[in-house]
């Protein structure tokens, strides 16, 4: 058995990390978070010198062709790092519809400058508060003209282009829904950037008026694409949520035997020891299932939905937990802006909700346990 | 990244279960399937009898403690063989659970300080299970502060003369042989007066006293000690190095791998499937939901857990620290598994004869016995205590005793 990544990929691993240690700093990081940038470009530009968007997508497009454990190491070094830029829109996320859904000649259209960093993708599904269910999209393509309006959209006001959920039949169950590649910067499309509790990741509403939109797949596939990518780009993400818990622990670590009080390091008190052992707990257990949803995803596995659920929820449990607690260990330094507990806070509460929030997949999880065992 | 095994460990694997398939005792299989959590039980069957002789059988054929040295019994198996041994084992490991301390706790130790003499005698009708050990640590002033225990041990000759109580030994009544901490001068810090023998337990002024527990069996006993006689050949380690010779006891105890401890998730699972309410199934209703997927990425947590603890082992390298976290998270997960199962059984949840409570009262025997998985070798509180200082780093608890000689802490009972 060979449950772990390889030492070439751990050796990725680290080049990753002492490259986002340099470029995605806190002091970038806060860049973002404070000034009217809507990402690092800088960064974006360093990812992509390293070759680090093309990871998995195949030579024949541009990319590296290499697995997606080597994806899945680069996404936990990134959530490590909270970096500020739109990497997993574009590739956990477009690439992967485009792979999965795209005609040869869409794929050969965006893959390439997917994978060179030189277009950002995103995707465009939720409308408003609710979650976003067949029956809760309104969006609608006919004639080839999309209207509707998209809040939020992660990205949305950063990409070239999204892949769209939209409404091509009539009824409100997934088969009345499509996908669709709409340029972002053509006539009928209007966005705004929107207040969030992670301005380190820009997010966007867009309202399109008669926006020129091309079908990605099958007319009426649409949902069943979307549960497919999102199962992927869960796991990636799970990857991303991961790096972030394990550098929140660490933070909360270093500052329990660094702070004093009572005359003795705060990590020597029995409550605050327990809670870090706590988020320990949690963040293995989050480690382990997300290396089970590598597996599966990087093999192929008909497993793959209930790995990616495992992963997903797990992860986000984990990065929510380290998160908070890293504030509770700094005290009223953690509520400070000054230090830097809170954007992994808000990075982890981003993560929560994006992709479908703990409940939808909770609720994904149960469903795929459950069929498995009526099998 | 793969859950392949080598092809070396493909064809001990196969061995393995060629060898169960040909040997294992079948007409037991459905009823270990269903036995009890924490008590193994076969309607009208002697299951000590049982036991020993499934243990005889791999003995015989090389497959008990099949990682201790050939001339103690085992084979010199490999880490990572022991535990493909234990996967292909399966229902029948229930059948083990009279031997784990023996096997898991009093075998190394022994291996570890017993004179060569000794390990030859008694290390191989332990690991056929002939004899029953067991491990005499706590006292009533020593559990989770082990080093506070009072049994004592006074120098007579040749030999020792112990006096004292000790209590929640399990197999006690069982058992033939025990290895026991005793304190041999008060007049030190508690941790530099301890040493460490293995006794008959049929020595003359023994006395055993079963304990009855919550789950109203009786696997702990109450074990009284009057002058009894131990012989010094049978000391482990040097005279007031019993503490040390207890750390090797306890981290063979925490050793341990195995496929991920159980949660009882699998039998939720089934039984919320199953379970009819007005508004369907009990697992369409979303607040079950919920529960349910942290429970199961909790399970599967510690299953991938111990899959990553096993690549290590399979590649010759120790595994890290991941593998600490599995008794603290499996224990309070079947509580509240079993917690939630008895909510959905609503007030017939109460009932506990198998014949009446749903799934066979699986979930009321979990709810009875999972407070002492919390409890035995370790608490939780001091399982989070050793995550923090040995994984993480921090600091140890601040100790008021730990300078002071034994005679010297201020107690209740004094
Ligand atoms: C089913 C079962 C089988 C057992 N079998 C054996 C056996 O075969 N041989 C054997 O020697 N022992 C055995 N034990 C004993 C077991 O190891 C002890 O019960 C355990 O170590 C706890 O000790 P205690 O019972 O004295 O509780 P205490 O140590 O009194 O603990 C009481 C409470 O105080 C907490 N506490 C204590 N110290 C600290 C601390 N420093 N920080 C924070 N919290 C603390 C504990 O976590 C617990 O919640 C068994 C126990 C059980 C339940």
């Amino acid at each position: 058995m060979e449950f772990d990544f390889s030492a070439d990929q751990k050796q990725l691993k680290d080049q990753a990390r002492r490259f986002l240690e340099a470029k995605s700093s806190p002091k970038a990081v806060r860049a973002i978070l404070e000034g009217p940038e809507l990402y690092d470009g800088a960064l974006w530009q360093g990812l992509a010198e390293m070759g680090f968007m093309g990871t998995a997508i195949p030579e024949e497009y541009g990319g590296l062709g290499a697995s997606y454990l080597e994806l899945c190491v680069i996404a936990e070094e990134l959530g490590r790092a909270v970096a500020p830029v739109p990497f997993a829109s574009s590739i956990f996320l477009a690439a992967e519809f485009l792979l999965a859904a795209g005609s040869e000649a869409q794929k050969q259209a965006y893959l390439p400058k997917l994978a060179s960093g030189e277009t950002v993708g995103c995707f465009a599904l939720a409308e408003g508060v609710g979650a976003a269910t067949p029956k809760h999209i309104q969006a609608k393509v006919a004639g080839g003209k999309l209207s509707g309006t998209k809040l939020p959209v992660l990205d949305g006001d950063v990409a070239d282009f999204a892949i769209v959920a939209a409404k091509t039949g009539a009824g409100n169950d997934a088969r009345s829904i499509s996908l669709f590649i709409v340029d972002l910067k053509g006539a009928g499309v209007l966005r705004e950037t929107v207040e969030t509790i992670d301005p380190t990741r820009s997010q966007a509403k867009i309202s399109f008026s008669g926006a020129d939109a091309e079908l990605l797949g099958v007319e009426g596939e649409g949902w069943s694409i979307i549960e497919r990518v999102l199962d992927r780009a869960a796991v990636l993400t799970a990857f991303e949520q991961l790096g972030g818990a394990d550098r929140a622990l660490e933070m909360a670590r270093d500052y329990a035997l660094d702070r004093m009080a009572f005359g003795r390091p705060i990590g020597s008190f029995q409550a605050v020891k327990h809670m870090l052992a706590d988020m320990y707990v949690s963040a293995t257990l989050a480690r382990s299932n997300c290396y089970y949803g590598a597996w599966a995803l990087s093999t192929g596995s008909s497993e793959l939905p209930e790995a990616a659920a495992t992963a997903r929820v797990s992860a986000t449990q984990a990065y929510q937990h380290c998160a908070k607690n890293n504030i509770q260990v700094h005290g009223g330094m953690g509520f400070t802006w000054q230090f830097d507990c809170h954007l992994y806070y808000r990075r982890s509460n981003l993560l929560a909700l994006s992709l479908g929030s703990l409940s939808t997949w909770e609720d994904k999880l149960i469903e795929r346990l459950r069929a498995k065992n009526a099998a | 990244m793969n859950f392949d095994d080598t092809p070396q460990e493909a064809a001990f694997r196969q061995e393995v279960r060629s060898w169960i398939a040909a040997n294992a005792p079948k007409q037991y299989e459905a009823g270990l399937k269903t036995s009890g959590f924490g008590h193994t039980a076969l309607e009208g069957v002697d299951i000590i009898k049982v036991s020993k002789e499934w243990q005889q059988k791999k003995f015989d054929a090389g497959w008990a403690c099949l990682h201790w040295p050939k001339e103690y019994g085992g084979r010199g198996a490999s880490p990572i063989e022991r535990v493909i041994w234990q996967q292909e084992e399966g229902v029948y490991a229930a059948l083990s659970s009279l031997f784990i301390i023996g096997h898991g706790m009093c075998g190394p130790t022994m291996m570890a300080y017993a004179s060569e003499e000794h390990k030859r005698n008694y290390l191989p009708p332990l690991a056929a299970g002939e004899h029953i050990w067991c491990q005499l640590f706590s006292e009533p002033a020593g559990g989770s502060d082990l080093a506070g225990l009072r049994t004592k041990a006074e120098r007579d000759g040749d030999g020792w003369v112990v006096n004292g109580q000790k209590i929640w030994t399990s197999g006690a009544q069982h058992s033939d042989y025990g290895i026991l901490i005793t304190r041999t001068d008060p007049t030190v810090p508690k941790h530099k007066g301890l040493t460490m023998f293995f006794l008959d337990m049929k020595s003359p002024g023994i006395e055993i006293r079963p304990i009855k527990q919550v789950n109203g069996q009786s696997g702990f006993n109450e074990v009284y000690f009057t002058d009894v006689r131990i012989p010094d050949s049978q000391r482990l380690g040097k005279v007031g190095d019993g503490w040390n010779v207890s750390l090797t006891t306890l981290m063979n105890e925490r050793l341990s791998i195995g496929s991920g401890m159980p949660t009882g998730f699998p039998e939720l699972l089934d039984f919320c499937c199953s379970l009819e309410t007005d508004n369907g199934a009990a697992i369409d209703n979303p607040a079950v939901r919920s529960k349910l997927a942290t429970f199961a990425v909790r399970t599967s947590g510690l299953k991938y857990t111990a899959f990553r603890s096993i690549s290590a082992l399979s590649k010759g390298e120790v595994p890290g620290p991941e593998n600490s976290i599995g008794k603290l998270v499996a224990g309070s997960a079947m509580q509240e598994i079993a917690m939630m199962a008895l909510d959905l059984q609503a007030e017939a949840g109460a009932l506990l004869s198998p014949g009446q409570a749903a799934a066979s009262a699986r979930f009321q025997a979990m709810l009875l016995r999972s407070p002492a998985t919390r409890v035995e070798g370790g608490t939780d509180e001091i399982l989070r205590n050793i995550i923090a200082e040995r994984v993480l780093g921090l600091p140890a608890d601040i100790r008021v005793d730990k300078a002071v000689p034994f005679n010297q802490i201020p107690t209740s009972g004094r």
